[in-house]
């Protein structure tokens, strides 16, 4: 529940001011810091502003769809745990986190970050299948964005486990990397009034108009979108938006190149 | 049982009644009203406070005072073998319920009636002794929402291997010698000043003589967490002087 | 008899079980406990030791409504004959027509044309019963509708420090940032003025929050004040005026109940 109205959010915002202090195009301090759970095959925690997610990586054989059975599964799952906001209660995933877990989950598949093929064991048989798991710790705002940085730096530190005699043994893990390509970054756009803004703080993305979530790659080659909220983007504004966050998942990239 | 299986000395050299290094912080979660983390070996927990508030659903609201209401969840990732599917099991709902229990002798919720305490327990990685590393956390985490408690709940596990007597076993220590009888997993939460037993479960066997030998060499254990929960509260205020997050 | 000894000293952080003395010499009071011949904290709070008498003031907290108190609320709901109120405690409360406004409301009338969803008000409560259900009043000085600002939540526990002593401490964030401010006993603090001022008023009051416990929390708000906005601040005349304010009814008394507001002082 937020106590503070969207006229003056947007009132504040016309004089070019927000209510954290930020510019328009002003992210907030981004910290990452990976392999910080042992029982995970791969794992990291990223923060921005008081946005804090923790991403683990969990990988089991399994058999492969009998149309791909050469393939691998690569899923990214998320839950908005009710310990980090009062508004998140337990029970089923809501429809904000399953949009969550799809977005990043698109741009991640859409971008062949990880060869799937090169998780094969044996084809038609067993299959490595690796699973993101997304846990919120502390919201305010611009999930995605913070979520999917978490995901591709779990991705990036996870170490296969052995795997021997049809059982994998999790207390050992080999130096096997994923073969993790493309990284795909998403930047979160939103439009409150009519003015635009990046890396929204959640009492700014509760009264958004429009969002626009574009994922892209390192060369700028966009590989999901996600269009959000209720009022209707001109495609001028599309646009706008699509070079902002290519801007901003450059700076985002390199902050994440340093971490790893 | 045979008594020629011996443990002899504790395979990370630690000393019987040594537990692991122990790491607790409070004020971790910004939006809560008071929150704890607390850290043994490689068990991690972490819990919000939310509340007193409005309970919902209104047929659990109790007209006589406030009621605790605590949720114990693993992350996906946090178990040692294959990944924990999201959502409450039956495992999850038994420690929530009994890590209610253990906290409920010391909460007075007396001026709100009707109202809930939620608390929320995360375990991002586990390694033995989470449900006892869940309650204090919470402890932490109810001081520090400013509840009502006339004293901490301090939490961990005593047990036996072989024919030691110890405290805080991992998962070695549990798994040594699994199934032939000569393991006794017990977590105990405490009241530290009265001694009072708040959580007691099993899993293995003991002699009435051993359990009871067992707690009573334990209580100096269980101050020393408490006074680990108290201080990770001064250190918050101590860091929000100095101007810290 | 064992000698009666003191583990704690006056201003100490207290928290939950801990011994703060040993020995029958001393008495219990707010936020603590005898148990056998020790007096034990109840709650985690700032330790005032007041000769023999051990007490402390609450470090954290939610709200819970006391008659009297002025509180800022939000109108959640339109009922048939008032308005239910979230005044951010576990329970709403209810504006009943009869102390809506001085008007005659006719029977019938359209509600939202006094107050609608969403509205903010500074308004009084009028009754507590046993289970905490709640009326408020908009009948009396300073009780009024809020327009425009933002609203920020702080501990309540905290709100006597916010205010200070006769309401200094408020009235310098005031000054300093030439915000209008308006602080609720229940911990929703209303901050009005140019978005850049708003800003440093947030951050004023977040620290304030914060730093509580500080001794000589009153010097490092002017100094934080001073740094942030460059202009001097006079303590004394921000103490007159803010006496002169409170003296004069007809501004809210955004006052909390005494023996709350003087434990926070550490300069009396």
């Amino acid at each position: 529940m937020t106590y503070t109205s969207k006229e003056h959010i947007i009132s504040s915002l016309k004089k070019g001011v927000r209510l954290d202090g930020r510019k328009p195009y002003e992210f907030r301090p981004v910290s990452i810091v990976t392999g910080t759970i042992s029982t995970a095959e791969g794992s990291a925690v990223v923060r921005c502003g008081d946005t804090e997610v923790i991403a683990g990586v969990k990988m089991a054989i399994g058999k492969p769809y009998p149309d791909r059975p050469n393939s691998g599964t690569l899923s990214v799952n998320a839950e908005l745990l009710p310990i980090s906001n009062p508004a998140f209660e337990s029970g089923p995933p809501s429809t904000v986190s399953i949009e969550l877990a799809r977005v990043i989950d698109r741009g991640v598949r859409e971008s062949k970050t990880i060869d799937e093929s090169a998780l094969c064991v044996t084809p038609g048989e067993a299959v490595w299948m690796v699973n993101v798991d997304l846990c919120p710790l502390n919201t305010d705002g611009n999930l995605i964005d913070v979520g999917a940085l978490a995901a591709i730096a779990a991705l990036k530190n996870t170490r296969f486990p052995k795997y021997e005699g049809g059982q994998v043994d999790y207390k050992t893990k080999t130096d096997k990397q994923l073969p993790v390509g493309i990284i795909p970054i998403p930047v979160t756009i939103v439009k409150v009034g009519d003015v635009i803004l990046v890396d929204p703080t959640a009492d700014e993305f509760e009264v958004a108009d429009a969002r626009l979530t574009v994922t892209t790659e390192e060369d700028g080659t966009i590989c999901s979108l996600q269009k959000g909220g209720e009022a209707p983007l001109s495609l001028d504004e599309v646009g706008q938006m699509i070079d902002l966050a290519t801007a901003q998942a450059k700076e985002l990239r390199a902050i994440l190149v340093k971490a790893l | 049982m045979s008594s020629d299986l011996k443990y002899e000395k504790r395979h990370d050299g630690r000393d019987w009644l040594e537990t692991r290094p122990i790491e607790a912080k409070a004020g971790v979660i910004k939006k809560a009203d008071g929150s704890g983390y607390f850290k043994i070996g490689k068990t991690e927990a972490y819990a919000a406070v939310y509340g007193p508030r409005e309970m919902h659903p209104k047929f659990l609201q109790n007209p006589k005072g406030g009621v605790l209401r605590c949720n114990y969840n693993m992350m996906p990732f946090s178990g040692a073998g294959e990944r924990v599917r999201p959502g409450p099991s039956r495992r999850s709902k038994e420690i929530s319920m009994v890590t209610d229990k253990s906290l409920v002798p010391v909460v007075n919720l007396d001026d709100f009636p009707n109202a809930v305490v939620d608390v929320y327990i995360e375990l991002p990685q586990t390694d033995a002794g989470s449900r006892c590393a869940g309650i204090c956390a919470a402890a932490i985490a109810l001081a520090d929402a400013g509840i009502q408690m006339k004293d901490m709940v301090a939490a961990i596990s005593v047990g036996k291997v072989g024919d030691k007597l110890m405290v805080d076993l991992d998962y070695e220590e549990e798994a040594w010698g699994e199934h032939s009888g000569l393991v006794a997993d017990i977590p105990v939460a405490m009241v530290p000043s009265t001694g009072e037993i708040t959580l007691l479960q099993m899993d293995g066997k003991i002699t009435k003589e051993d359990l009871l030998k067992a707690i009573e060499q334990a209580r100096p254990v269980f101050e020393k967490i408490a006074e680990v929960q108290r201080q990770a509260i001064k250190d918050k205020f101590a860091r929000w002087a100095r101007g810290e997050e | 008899m064992k000698e009666s000894k003191l583990l704690a000293k006056d201003k100490d952080i207290v928290t939950p079980g801990e011994t703060i003395a040993e020995g029958m010499d001393f008495f219990p009071g707010i936020g603590t406990y005898r148990y056998e011949d020790r007096i034990l904290a109840n709650q985690t709070g700032l330790l005032h030791v007041e000769g023999k008498v051990l007490k402390t003031t609450p470090l954290a907290g939610r709200y819970l409504p006391a008659k009297n108190d002025v509180v800022i609320g939000r109108v959640s709901d339109i009922l048939m004959s008032g308005w239910r109120i979230d005044i951010n405690s576990p329970y709403s409360s209810v504006l009943p027509l009869k102390d809506a406004t001085f008007d005659f409301i006719k029977k019938g009338a359209d509600l939202t044309e006094y107050f609608s969803l969403e509205d903010y008000v500074v308004c009084k409560i009028t009754q507590v019963t046993s289970q905490n259900l709640i009326d408020v009043s908009m009948k009396g000085p300073g009780l009024r509708k809020l327009r425009g600002g933002q609203f920020i939540l702080v501990n309540a526990a905290k709100v006597p420090r916010i205010i200070g002593r006769q309401g200094s401490m408020v009235s310098m964030v005031k000054k300093g940032t030439g915000c209008q401010i308006a602080v609720g006993q229940n911990g929703i603090v209303w901050i009005s003025g140019e978005p850049t001022s708003e800003i440093i008023a947030v951050e004023a009051v977040r620290k304030i929050e914060r730093e509580a416990h500080v001794s000589g929390l009153t010097d490092n708000m002017k100094k934080f004040l001073e740094e942030r906005t460059g202009t001097k601040l006079d303590l004394e005349q921000i103490k007159r005026e803010a006496e002169a304010e409170s003296a004069a009814a007809e501004q809210p008394r955004f006052q909390s109940r005494p023996p709350r507001e003087e434990s926070f002082q550490e300069d009396k």
